[in-house]
């Protein structure tokens, strides 16, 4: 029956979740600092890193001293975590896995954001064929398994740790591409986009300038909960003998050499497992964190 | 009197596909233009009117190439753009601006004031580089903006400013014709007056053209020189202001214009209400497109598609598309 009543749309509601005019980097930090258990795995993350590059330093035992006559001791002050079937301190090589571990977990994430991104964003920027080759790919690899597709790429590439990260990596990709490529779309169809087009500006800038800045958010968070995720496949795949090999102290590795104790000397299982735990946990405890910091809804 | 064309779009068609089915094939279009031709000389304000989904923004995409036309020929200065490549339509880019609706959303957050137009300026080369700071700062003051204000981010200022912004933006680059996308709709009605009037300033200033897209009616009678009517992607009436105003022609023209509210209290109305909603643009209707909701319609409307034409009576460039307009 009206005939004019065209209100006044705005689109602030998708603006807000991908770009947060009003947001910034110090308004997420205070979020973040509400959300306690974040904060506190943030901070932990931090103690984790220090650990991994002063810890080798402070134990006073090297984690390859193979030592017949401590084989096996339980838990003791002399050996906080007792020892493993080889007399080596279990604590120490916790201490020194934890680099190859965090090594692992970023650099697999890393490669998987460097591959994954660009992708993305190249695929929801230019949709049309590109898009559908490009998402088709990522469909398939979806598809696999993740277990299963990064047994296949590691035994592929063979048992090392650098295979495991190409290996993980590889399936991280799909994942970044299908986060860029969705908040891509979200603000590519923004009018400033839209303005900037106007003005001339060349793909590679508008992609480049104005897309990606306003895409970090979620592929930070996509990233933090991608580590933890890659941590624990990584130490799946060295416990299945794909990955780091003995006598590296990959808490994976250890957890396996130690599952033929695990009756006698639950301990050479024990501590690895743990350890493979908490820092998951970590990292997932701070990216929920990050998440809602970022995107508050 | 001899102008000279601006724009000239000729059966202008942009049919955005539907994708459906199994395989994702395309099953539909939405016909969101569906074959418009107008003109718009150098330094007149040509409106665009017509309620939401008539394919008025659409419209305006289209000629600047924001998406690309589906058929038909735009022509800037006699220069064909539709078909052109990419890179020489950036190129050519500088001299169609447009300034959008939604404040919020046509400024990029995460940029300062300045950094927004020096980015323009960058881009094409408007001034050398150790210039373009105090190109910015001086662009800035022309829309009504502080220096003090230069290196802030845009939240900080309100819708109003944010407008001011991105007209600033349009003209960093020395624009010929700038489309205006609903720029004051989304405006309260004292800043909308403010904005209205410092596009006028400017036009005056800069020797503008404007594509001025809107709704409301009140807006387009304060600014425009000549309006086109549009109703599902077709121009139903095309005329100079006054003769739009004093008479118009189309039912649908006439119905628009009955639905302006008038300042004057007790003043009986002859309100002329439209039936029904607008026809989806997927599918419409055979023949004049208005049929469904005329309340004049005859039995060829269903099926004749009226062209655009003048009458005697009518004042040069009046043209309505209607069998009956002479009989109503």
């Amino acid at each position: 029956m009206v005939i004019m009543n065209e209100s006044t749309p705005s689109s602030p509601e998708i603006a807000a979740k991908v770009a947060k005019p009003e947001a910034g980097w110090r308004l997420t930090y205070r979020r973040l600092k509400r959300n306690k258990a974040a904060l506190y795995g943030g901070y932990f993350i931090l103690f984790l890193v220090l650990v991994s590059i002063i810890g080798p330093y402070l134990t006073g035992y090297d984690p390859f001293q193979v030592d017949y006559s401590t084989k096996l001791v339980t838990p003791s002050a002399e050996h906080w975590f007792g020892t493993d079937h080889h007399g080596r301190d279990i604590f120490t090589r916790i201490i020194h896995g934890m680099s190859i571990t965090l090594y692992i977990g970023f650099s697999s994430v890393m490669l998987g954001m460097l591959v994954g991104v660009p992708m993305g964003i190249i695929s929801g920027y230019y949709g049309k064929t590109i898009d559908a080759v490009m998402m088709r790919i990522v469909d398939i690899l979806l598809a696999f398994p993740g277990m299963l597709l990064a047994i296949a790429l590691a035994s592929v590439f063979g048992g090392s740790i650098n295979s495991i990260i190409i290996a993980v990596g590889i399936w991280s990709v799909s994942h970044f591409a299908r986060v860029a490529r969705g908040s891509t779309l979200a603000v590519k169809g923004l009018e400033y986009i839209d303005a900037i087009r106007a003005l001339g500006a060349s793909d590679g800038r508008i992609i480049y300038l104005h897309i990606l800045p306003n895409i970090v958010s979620p592929i930070i968070v996509q990233a933090t909960l991608r580590i933890a995720i890659s941590i624990l496949i990584a130490a799946a795949l060295s416990f299945l003998g794909l990955g780091a090999q003995p006598p590296t102290p990959e808490w994976g590795a250890m957890l396996s050499a130690g599952r033929n104790y695990l009756f006698d000397y639950p301990h050479v299982a024990l501590y690895p497992g743990l350890a493979i735990t908490i820092v998951v946990l970590a990292f997932n405890i701070f990216g929920d964190g990050i998440r809602d910091a970022f995107d508050p809804r | 009197m001899e102008r000279k064309a601006l724009l000239r779009v000729e059966d202008l068609k942009m049919y955005f596909p539907i994708h459906g089915g199994i395989l994702g094939g395309v099953i539909n279009h939405v016909k969101a233009v569906d074959g418009i031709s107008f003109e718009i000389y150098e330094g007149e304000t040509v409106s665009l009117v017509g309620e939401s989904g008539c394919g008025k923004s659409t419209a305006g995409r289209a000629i600047l190439r924001l998406e690309k036309p589906t058929s038909g020929k735009v022509f800037f200065k006699d220069m064909e753009i539709t078909k052109i490549k990419k890179k020489q339509l950036r190129a050519i880019r500088k001299n169609m601006q447009i300034i959008f609706q939604d404040p919020q959303a046509s400024i990029n957050p995460r940029k300062k004031l300045t950094q927004i137009i020096e980015e323009a300026l960058y881009i094409n080369k408007i001034v050398p580089g150790k210039d373009r700071r105090s190109k910015a700062i001086e662009l800035l003051e022309t829309v009504g903006l502080g220096k003090h204000q230069a290196d802030r981010h845009p939240h900080e200022f309100s819708g109003g400013q944010r407008q001011r912004i991105g007209i600033a933006r349009a003209l960093s680059v020395n624009p010929n014709l700038v489309i205006c996308d609903e720029a004051v709709s989304a405006l309260d009605v004292s800043i909308r007056a403010q904005i209205l009037n410092l596009l006028k300033k400017l036009q005056r200033e800069f020797q503008l053209t404007y594509l001025f897209i809107s709704h409301d009616l009140g807006v387009v009678r304060h600014i425009s020189d000549r309006i086109i009517v549009m109703y599902l992607g077709k121009i139903v009436e095309m005329a100079d202001k006054n003769s739009l105003f004093d008479n118009p022609q189309h039912p649908y023209t006439k119905a628009l214009l009955s639905a302006i509210p008038v300042p004057m209290p007790g003043k009986k109305l002859e309100r002329m209400v439209l039936a029904g909603d607008v026809p989806s643009p997927i599918d419409p209707p055979s023949g004049c497109r208005f049929h469904t909701r005329c309340p004049f319609v005859k039995d060829n409307c269903k099926t004749e598609e009226p062209i655009l034409r003048s009458a005697e009576n009518l004042k040069d460039g009046h043209m309505v598309a209607c069998h009956y307009f002479l009989d109503l």
